[in-house]
C-alpha cells in the first residue's frame, strides 16, 4: 500500500516537472508572439540557417592565405605546413618570386578538404603567420570530390 | 423519411470530419507538445506560400509524402490479409466515434436532433466491443506480415488489448450502477445533476477510483508509450514492421484516433459529456443563486464547445504522458494489468455497490 502510495508520487512528481516545462515555456512563446519583450525565450533551438550562433574566436574552419600589403599571398613557399600537415591534405607548388626580398612563393597552393582533419598544425607551423583558418566558413558541402579541393594562392 | 436519412448522413460526415481532423492535427500537436516540454521548438518549416504558421500544415506534407511513399507488400506475406490488416484497425477505431454525444438535442426546422450520429441503448458495450476488435487489425497485420518480430509485435498487443479490456470493463461497471443506464446520451443526461446541491455530478466526482482505473487501462488500450507492448520501437519493431507507406499511415492515423476516441469517452463518461458545470437548458444557475440566463443556441454552442475543450484537454494529458514516463517492460504491463487494475476494478464495483445497497 505505502509503496503503490510511493510510486503514484513519483508519477505525479513526473507528471509536474514536465507540464511545468511546458507551461513556462508556453507562457514565453505566447508573450512574444504578441511581441512583449522577454528575458527568457520558450526555447533553446537556434534555428540554423536563418539564425546562426556566433563561433567561438578560437574556432578552426576554412583555411585561408594572409594577403601582404600588395594583395600577393604572403606565403613564402618554405613547405613547413606541407611537412608538418598529419593528413597531408596541402599541396604547394614553389615557384621564384621576382621581388628579391621574398625570394619564393606559392605557384599554386591547394587544400584538399576531403583530407584535411582541422587539426591548426599548419598554422601552428608557419613561420610568416600567412596561412590562418579563421574564415568562418564552416559549411563545406559540394557536390564532387573535385570541388573540396580548394586554391587558396586564389584570392 | 428522406430528410432522416440526410441529417444521418449530414451527422455522420460531420463526426468523420471532426474525428479525422482531429487526428490529423494531433500529430502536429504531439510533435509541438513534445517539443515545448523539452525546451525545443519543434516542426515549424512546413509552409504554404511562405505562411507557416507554427508548422500547421506539417500533417498534410506528412500526409503527401505519405501518399507518393511506395505502398510495398513483402513476398512472403498473404496479400489480401496484409491489405485487410490497416483498413480494420482504422475501421473499428473511427466506427466507435458514432455513439458519442456532442451536444445536447437541438430543435432544428421543428424537428429534435440529437446531437450524436446513433444514440444506442448500449452504446458503451458497443464502444468497448469495437476497441476490442481492433485487436484484429493488430493480428492480422502480425500474421500476414510473416515477419517474426510483427508476430511476436502483434501476439504482445493481442494479450495487452484483451487484459486490458477487463480492467476497462470492469471500471465501467461502477459507473454503469450509478448512471442506471448503457447510453451515452443518458449517462451525459445523468451527469448534468447537481451532488449536495453544489458539486455537478460528474462520474470522476462519484467514481474517483473508477475513472483511475479506467485512464490507466484506455491509455494501455491506445497502445502507446508507456504500454506500447505491440509496437516496442526500442525493441521490436512490431506489428507494423512489414509496413509501409500508406498502410503504415494508417496504422500511425489509428493510434491517434485511438487517443481522440478514449479521450472523448473519458470527457463523455467520466467529466460530464457536453455538461458544463451549473449551465442548465435555459442558462446558468449557480448554487449561491441567480445566473445569467442564454438563449438556447448560446447554451447549445456552449455545451459544444466544452465537450471539445474536454476532448482536446484530455488528448494534450495523454500526449504529456506518453512524452513523461518511460515505458514498461512486457511482464509489467501485464502485472499491472492483472494484479492492478483488475482488483482495484472489482474493488471499485464492490464498494459502489455497498454503498448503493446502503443508501
Amino acid at each position: 500500500m505505502i509503496k503503490a502510495w510511493l510510486v503514484v508520487k513519483e508519477l505525479l512528481r513526473g507528471a509536474r516537472i514536465t507540464s511545468r516545462h511546458f507551461f513556462v515555456n508556453m507562457t514565453f512563446h505566447t508573450l512574444r508572439l504578441f511581441g512583449v519583450k522577454t528575458k527568457r525565450r520558450g526555447a533553446v533551438t537556434i534555428q540554423y540557417p536563418e539564425v546562426r550562433k556566433e563561433l567561438s574566436p578560437r574556432h578552426r574552419s576554412l583555411h585561408r592565405i594572409r594577403p601582404r600589403d600588395d594583395g600577393k599571398p604572403s606565403c613564402v613557399a618554405c613547405m613547413l605546413c606541407v611537412t608538418v600537415c598529419p593528413s597531408e591534405c596541402l599541396y604547394v607548388e614553389a615557384a621564384e618570386d621576382p621581388d628579391p626580398e621574398v625570394q619564393k612563393r606559392p605557384a599554386s597552393f591547394v587544400v584538399d578538404l576531403n583530407r584535411c582533419c582541422f587539426c591548426g598544425f599548419c598554422v601552428e607551423a608557419c613561420p610568416v603567420d600567412a596561412i590562418r583558418m579563421d574564415t568562418g566558413e564552416i559549411r563545406l558541402a559540394a557536390r564532387g570530390r573535385a570541388d573540396l579541393r580548394i586554391p587558396l594562392d586564389k584570392p | 423519411m428522406l430528410a432522416d436519412t440526410l441529417i444521418v448522413l449530414v451527422k455522420v460526415v460531420l463526426a468523420l470530419t471532426w474525428t479525422l481532423l482531429l487526428a490529423l492535427f494531433l500529430t502536429w500537436v504531439e510533435r509541438k507538445e513534445s517539443a515545448v516540454m523539452q525546451d525545443r521548438i519543434g516542426a515549424n518549416r512546413a509552409s504554404v506560400f511562405g505562411i507557416r504558421l507554427f508548422g500547421l500544415f506539417q500533417p498534410f506534407a506528412d500526409a503527401i509524402k505519405m501518399l507518393f511513399k511506395e505502398d510495398f507488400t513483402p513476398a512472403f506475406s498473404q496479400r489480401v490479409l496484409h491489405w485487410l490488416a490497416p483498413a480494420l484497425s482504422f475501421f473499428f477505431v473511427a466506427v466507435s466515434i458514432v455513439a458519442v454525444p456532442f451536444g445536447n438535442p437541438v430543435r432544428l426546422f421543428g424537428r429534435t436532433i440529437p446531437l450524436q450520429v446513433a444514440d444506442l441503448n448500449a452504446a458503451v458495450l458497443f464502444v468497448l466491443a469495437m476497441l476490442s476488435l481492433g485487436i484484429y487489425g493488430i493480428l492480422i497485420s502480425g500474421w500476414a506480415s510473416s515477419n517474426r518480430f510483427a508476430l511476436i509485435g502483434s501476439l504482445r498487443g493481442a494479450a495487452q488489448l484483451i487484459s486490458y479490456e477487463v480492467g476497462l470493463g470492469l471500471s465501467l461497471v461502477g459507473l454503469v450502477m450509478v448512471f442506471p443506464s448503457l447510453s451515452l446520451s443518458r449517462i451525459v443526461d445523468f451527469q448534468g445533476g447537481l451532488l449536495f446541491g453544489a458539486i455537478p455530478k460528474w462520474g470522476v466526482v462519484i467514481q474517483p477510483l473508477g475513472f483511475a482505473v479506467f485512464f490507466l487501462a484506455g491509455m494501455a488500450g491506445t497502445k502507446r508509450v508507456p504500454f506500447d507492448m505491440p509496437e516496442g520501437e526500442s525493441e521490436i519493431i512490431g506489428f507494423y514492421t512489414e509496413y509501409g507507406g500508406l498502410k503504415f499511415g494508417l496504422f500511425m492515423f489509428t493510434d491517434f484516433l485511438e487517443v481522440i476516441v478514449f479521450a472523448a469517452l473519458a470527457t463523455t463518461l467520466f467529466f460530464g459529456g457536453w455538461q458544463v458545470p451549473w449551465l442548465l437548458d435555459g442558462g446558468f444557475s449557480f448554487p449561491w443563486g441567480g445566473g445569467p440566463a442564454l438563449p438556447s443556441w448560446a447554451v447549445t454552442v456552449l455545451r459544444v464547445l466544452s465537450f471539445n475543450l474536454k476532448v482536446l484537454f484530455f488528448c494534450w494529458l495523454q500526449v504529456l504522458t506518453r512524452w513523461t514516463y518511460p515505458r514498461f517492460r512486457y511482464d509489467q504491463v501485464m502485472d499491472l494489468g492483472w494484479k492492478v487494475l483488475v482488483p482495484l476494478g472489482a474493488l471499485n464495483v464492490l464498494a459502489t455497490g455497498l454503498v448503493l445497497a446502503v443508501r
